[in-house]
């Protein structure tokens, strides 16, 4: 049998399962246990079935430029590497976690309906058709499925001001920008002539290529992408959208959903940025690009770092934070090697950890209508809730980037990858603003730990949450004590 | 280069200079008179009454937003219908997952309600 079968089995896998599961949606009935099984169920099989791909022979980052036609069942729309059966088993594993902790928030807030279920699995369809485009359209497509879940899903509390006003903004925002994008797309094409990935980097390396609509296209492209993981001058939606959002869904948004831009980057960057082709666009140079990549990864970190420090609401602070995240992992794309690349893998999965961890701690402990998520609230946790502050610290340290967490090696291998290619400045810049989050991330610390309060948040029920509570722990433990342990396996399995 | 255009450019100029000047001969030479009817606005047929800007039900958006499915489902098999013959078999089992999807989504719409009036 075709190899490509097992390879592309968790795109078709995925993909079944979002339209079955809207099917067992309509014939369920009242029994919404039925569709939170099936969907945790659909999530699992789709990252087994990408674990499995993992041990296939398959190339370890496809280069657009050097690959030529060997996917022949999907038809060069999709590209398979064991880069992007990675990339799948996260967004799963981001799936799970976030519907575990979902059960019993979501009925605390408002209603539980079965959608929710269907619509996650759904995004997470999107961001599996992101990690294997290899066609412009294919691209646009797992951008916008993706897109367009979280638009629902951030107004999942329609009852709700702020959850409105957050799915508004996020909708007319995120479609402007969608916009941007296609006509990126759509003057790359006219380039170029082509929307396949290799094609238009073959393209790009033959001819000396230099027209001033490709420019403006990637320009467009450049914009829209950035827009979508929350780069600086695009990433003022970020906090109301984060804040207004159900705790749950921000979770899986700005750790999912910003691993899968990345991707997008990713891809996008390979193809344009062509580092082990001669270096033929003369408009746009390598170096340009990596330039304007670099300027907007040290913005967007300082923006997101320095604005988080005047926060006082925990979720708040934590969207602009992980604004400050999305600078982080644009570093490896900037350094542009193997180890940005792998870099960006580590730092992706570590941050799924500890952001999901932490958003979950903040769904467990909210009240009915999430008034209670300010610092002051958060005085002397300790006492009523010690299991949680603990690990919410944890996930602090670790999102601050301080040693033995996750966190740490995540941030050490995009530096050590940025200093490779010679960009010690960007390094600089990374290493102060780290420095400045560790100021906001302590102070929560602070408040739970070193300061006593007459009405602490109650004494809170985990449920489910505590599953993926535990997860979160053990991965940020594990990847903070082992990080070789991830490295080697991505580096042996291949 | 340019010339292979010009018919074109002499078609646009001649358009808009006769649509001009059919205006204004119209507003020089013809005789004005004022009634009820003419001076308001056009509403085909029927007397404006009320804003038109009032809440009306979410059934509306439902049965539009169906029509528009189904509407664009049949314009995408009019050239798959009329290609098949060349296209083959691949193009038979893609057209049939595209409508298997749309009917699942058909199928949730129909039992949740989508489809009922009342």
């Amino acid at each position: 049998m075709n190899q490509e079968v097992f390879l592309a089995m968790p795109v078709f896998l995925i993909s079944a399962f979002a339209v079955l599961i809207v099917v067992l949606d309509a014939v369920s009935g009242k029994n919404k246990t039925i569709n939170f099984a099936f969907g945790i169920f659909s999530l699992l099989a789709t990252a087994g079935a990408a674990i499995y791909t993992l041990t296939l022979q398959v190339p370890k980052l496809v280069n657009p430029a050097d690959y030529h036609d060997i996917f022949t069942i999907t038809k060069n729309t999709m590209v398979f590497s064991s880069y992007s059966a990675y990339f799948d088993i996260l967004f799963s594993l981001a799936g799970i976690l976030t519907m575990l902790a979902s059960r019993s928030f979501i009925s605390k807030g408002y209603h539980e309906y079965k959608e929710y279920y269907s619509i996650i699995i759904l995004a997470v369809a999107g961001m599996v058709y992101i990690s294997h485009a290899n066609n412009l359209l294919m691209l646009f497509i797992g951008i916008e499925l993706m897109s367009i879940m979280f638009y629902i899903l951030s107004g999942y509390f329609r009852q709700r001001i702020e959850s409105v006003e957050s799915a508004l903004k996020y909708f007319l925002l995120g479609s402007f920008a969608s916009g941007f994008l296609l006509y990126g797309m759509a003057l790359v094409y006219g380039a170029t002539s082509s929307l396949e990935l290799n094609v238009i980097a073959q393209f790009i390396a033959k001819n000396n290529f230099n027209a001033t609509y490709l420019t403006f296209g990637i320009a467009l492209l450049l914009i829209g992408l950035s827009f979508k993981i929350a780069a600086f001058p695009f990433h003022q939606w970020a906090p109301d959208v984060y804040q207004g959002a159900p705790t749950t869904v921000t979770a899986f948004m700005s750790t999912a959903g910003k691993a899968a831009a990345i991707f997008s980057f990713i891809i996008i960057a390979k193809a344009l940025m062509p580092s082990f082709t001669n270096n033929a666009m003369r408009l746009v140079s390598t170096e340009t690009m990596q330039m304007i990549l670099a300027v907007l990864s040290a913005a967007t970190m300082l923006i997101g770092n320095i604005t988080a420090i005047s926060q006082k609401n925990i979720k708040r602070m934590l969207a602009y934070s992980s604004v400050a995240h999305a600078g982080y992992m644009l570093m490896g794309v900037v350094a542009n090697n193997q180890l940005g690349y792998d870099g960006i893998i580590f730092y992706a999965t570590s941050y799924l950890f500890m952001q999901i961890g932490a958003f979950i701690v903040l769904s467990v402990l909210e009240n009915k209508d999430s008034s209670n998520i300010n610092l002051d609230n958060f005085t002397g946790l300790r006492k009523s809730n010690p299991y949680l502050a603990a690990l919410m610290a944890i996930f602090m340290f670790s999102l601050a980037g301080l040693p033995p967490f996750a966190g740490f090696f995540g941030k050490y291998y995009l530096f050590l990858a940025a200093i490779q290619s010679g960009y010690t400045w960007l390094t600089i810049v990374a290493v102060i603003s780290s420095v400045i989050s560790v100021y906001f991330y302590i102070g929560l610390i602070v408040y739970m730990f070193f300061k006593d309060s007459d009405n602490p948040i109650a004494k809170a029920e985990l449920k489910l949450s505590s599953v993926s509570l535990f997860v979160c722990l053990i991965g940020v433990l594990l990847f903070g004590f082992f990080p070789s342990l991830l490295m080697n396996l991505y580096a042996i399995i291949k | 280069m340019i010339e292979t255009y010009l018919p074109l450019i002499i078609m646009l100029v001649f358009g808009f200079g006769i649509a001009v000047v059919f205006m204004l001969l119209s507003e020089w030479l013809g005789a004005r008179r004022f009634t009820p009817g003419k001076v308001s606005t056009y509403e085909s047929g029927m007397p404006p009454r009320g804003t038109a800007r009032e809440r009306f039900s979410v059934k509306f958006y439902m049965i539009a937003v169906s029509f528009i499915v189904f509407d664009v489902e049949v314009v995408f098999m009019y050239p798959w219908a009329v290609q098949l013959g060349t296209l083959g078999i691949s193009a038979f089992i893609a057209m049939m997952f595209f409508i298997a999807i749309l009917f699942a989504g058909y199928f949730w719409e129909l039992r949740k309600g989508g489809l009922d009036w009342d």
